[in-house]
């Protein structure tokens, strides 16, 4: 080594530490950008609705200071742990049926990818994800009312015994609105596991074949463990999208009949808005928070431990 | 002190009005034809909107002059609409029948209604009852409408028999059996009383012996199938267009259809009022007032009561006031009704709003008792009552529970 690389070897010994700071602050120039309005948006309007969650306020009047008495009618009356239990109910309907179906479709398709009829396929699923959520609440009650499509079809096949306004029934309201969210969420995981197959090599496949693999064992060793970090993702955004749910449920049944469909979401904003109880509205907004949160970490930790 | 106007400059009202009511519309219209100065900048939204809207628009910069009202209790607690008392007296409001003004009276504080400062006027008075089809209520033969609970009923049985479904009602999202319920209370019990609670005056209770009578009355109407066994996933333009389309004897709804009907079903539909539970018994009817009200900081109020006051006096506004809003205009006694088209059904809603005056038989509506017993009392529990979860007792105890629990909140 010579003295020149010496000296150079200090300098960028040196440098890279000044370089650094330099590079801190240039980090904290992209990041402020977005952390300001994620401060604005997001972290304030938690921090006020947990502040809201305490008082006795009808939004434009004088407030009280309430303490937690407004978590503790949220989390002991019946009514409310019913809504709350809806929004879980619906979890089966709008991430098992979705994820079930979306990975049926993948593993069908898989060896016809890039011909039209893979194409086609994959257009065809995808096309309830486009629609709005409220076109498809409504179109979806106009099927489901006792005129509807669905009933019309079951005459047609003899069922007319079991006909009703499903909407309405409180037996079926809740299924039936669980149905509306699968049937939309169907098509973003069918992308996304679509997607994902088409990424694990052929060649394992090939190789399970030759070993005289079924096709359950071929999906069962290959195509689930390769899907892993895609389902991952579907049932986090389904299990949120049933949690959180409102859309479909404001159009197709507003919460009846009863209180059989309501779910947390048209509640939160029925409270805030038409009953002017902002500190019950954001008690409850916090407790559905939580629990997304508690529902969807341990999802994440299992994708995450497998990568 | 001289009654205010609208003066001679120029002034831009700043309306809040309701989305599907073409009323308001079509009066500024002609109140700018007979005032070319004052002009209209009108923004709509729907009744729903409407009621969550209302108090953040009136605390905010620019607060309407003129306002559709969906419930002033919460508005007056908040000091957001203006105190009418000076305006009622300038204007000579103060002596029309005082039953005309009492649902937009709220004491200090927003609580009772019907007693205290006037902080609303109705465009019109709306009258509630029973439409029915006329071709099926010859099939039934019903010759005269009914003149008691026990006829009403003994109709709707031979309706059944006949295979002709007896009332046509939406129940979702919000229930259309609050109708019935209240027209029964009104035949069994005092439409006072039922106003008390709607008021929320001191100890006034919905749980009374003759409200559970008239629950009762409703319960075994379901359980007769009366009703379509589907209406919990009816909503009101599907009961509207089966009612208009001739499935059904009888729609117990209000005068703001009469003109609808008159031009869809012309000459076919007819309108009674609920008959008393006894022959000779007095009347009852829900009606309301179509509650328009200024801004507590409105900048046009004086223009704004000047409007209010034309419509209720002016013949051309109570002619728009009848011919598109389908109700009586109110106003002063000495002022004649506008005529309407002999045998019309418009004819029959305005004529049952005498008798409803004479009987002093006219009640609020119980939905509009508190801000959220409609969303969260009547219709998950009258819901549940079609779907034979809720008893008629039931009923009656569970609303009366929420209202208490919403009045301690």
């Amino acid at each position: 080594m010579t003295a020149a690389d010496s000296q150079g070897l200090k300098q960028r010994g040196r440098s890279p530490f000044s370089r650094g700071g330099r590079a801190a602050i240039v980090a904290w120039a992209f990041i402020l950008p977005a952390f300001a309005f994620y401060t604005v948006f997001v972290l304030v309007p938690v921090a006020m609705s947990i502040y809201y969650s305490t008082l006795r306020w009808d939004g434009i009047g004088k407030a009280q200071f309430r303490g937690l008495s407004n978590y503790l009618v949220v989390l002991t009356e019946s009514d409310f742990l019913q809504i709350l239990g809806n929004a879980f109910q619906l979890v089966a309907y709008f991430t098992i049926i979705p994820v079930a179906i979306g990975l049926g479709v993948a593993s069908t398709i898989r060896n016809h990818l890039g011909g039209r009829f893979g194409a086609t396929a994959r257009t065809v699923l995808f096309i309830p994800q486009v629609i709005p959520l409220v076109a498809a609440g409504i179109a979806w009650s106009w099927m489901l009312a006792s005129n509807g499509v669905v009933n019309q079809v079951l005459q047609l096949i003899g069922l007319g015994g079991i006909t009703r306004g499903w909407l309405g029934d409180f037996d079926f309201a809740l299924p039936a609105v669980g149905l509306i969210g699968a049937w939309v969420l169907l098509g973003l995981c069918t992308m996304l596991l679509v997607t994902g197959i088409a990424r694990i090599d052929p060649s394992l496949y090939e190789a399970a074949k030759i070993d005289g693999a079924s096709p359950w064992d071929e999906f069962r060793w290959i195509t689930l463990p390769g899907l892993r970090q895609e389902i991952g993702v579907c049932v986090t955004v389904t299990v949120i999208a049933a949690l959180a749910s409102f859309d479909i449920v404001y159009i197709a049944t507003g919460g009846g009949p009863g209180i059989q469909t309501t779910v947390p979401g048209l509640e939160i904003y029925r409270l805030a808005f038409a009953h002017r109880q902002v500190g019950l509205a954001s008690a409850l907004a916090v407790v559905l928070m939580l629990l997304v949160i508690v529902c969807v970490l341990p999802i994440q930790w299992l994708t995450r431990q497998q990568k | 002190m001289a009654a205010p106007s609208c003066g001679a400059a120029p002034v831009v009202l700043n309306s809040y009005f309701e989305t599907g009511f073409p009323l308001p519309t079509e009066l500024s219209k002609e109140f700018t034809k007979q005032f070319p100065n004052v002009t209209f900048n009108i923004k709509e939204d729907l009744f729903a909107n409407l009621m969550e809207n209302s108090p953040r628009v009136l605390a905010g910069d620019n607060p309407p002059d003129l306002i559709r009202l969906p419930s002033i209790s919460d508005l007056v607690k908040d000091s957001l609409l203006k105190n009418l008392d000076d305006y009622a007296t300038a204007f000579g409001w103060d002596k029309y029948p005082p039953a005309q003004l009492a649902q937009n009276r709220v004491a200090d504080g927003g609580s009772p209604r019907g007693e205290g400062s006037l902080y609303a006027m109705g465009l019109n008075y709306s009258m509630t009852g029973v439409f029915y089809n006329k071709a099926l209520a010859a099939k039934v033969g019903m010759t005269k409408p009914p003149e008691t609970v026990a006829e009403f009923e003994d109709l709707m049985a031979k309706a059944k028999a006949a295979k002709v479904p007896p009332i046509i009602i939406w129940n979702k999202p919000v229930v259309g059996l609050t109708f019935p319920l209240q027209n029964l209370m009104g035949s069994f019990g005092d439409p006072g009383a039922v106003n008390n609670w709607i008021f929320q005056r001191q100890g006034a209770t919905i749980d009374t012996p003759a409200n559970l009578t008239a629950s009762q009355h409703l319960e075994q109407w379901i359980k007769a199938g009366y009703f379509q066994d589907d209406i919990n996933s009816v909503d009101y333009a599907t009961a509207m267009s089966r009612f208009i389309g001739g499935q059904g004897l009888f729609l117990f709804d209000g005068d703001w259809e009469s003109g609808n009907f008159d031009k869809q079903m012309a000459g076919n539909v007819g309108f009674f009022l609920m008959p008393p539970a006894a022959a000779g018994g007095k009347h009852a009817a829900m009606s309301a007032p179509l509650t328009y009200g200024i801004g507590a900081n409105a900048k046009n109020a004086d223009c704004a009561a000047f409007f209010l006051n034309w419509v209720a006096t002016n013949p051309e506004a109570r002619k728009i006031d009848v011919a598109v809003g389908g109700s009586n205009p109110g106003g002063p006694v000495d002022l004649a009704l506008p005529a309407v088209t002999p045998g019309s059904v418009t004819e029959q809603t305005l004529n049952a709003g005498t008798v409803i005056a004479k009987d002093n038989g006219a009640m609020d509506f119980i939905a509009n008792a508190t801000g959220a017993i409609y969303a969260e009392g009547w219709t998950p529990e009258l819901q549940k009552m079609v779907g034979a979860r809720q008893t008629a007792d039931g009923l009656l105890k569970a609303v009366q529970a929420e209202y208490t629990k919403e009045l301690s909140r």
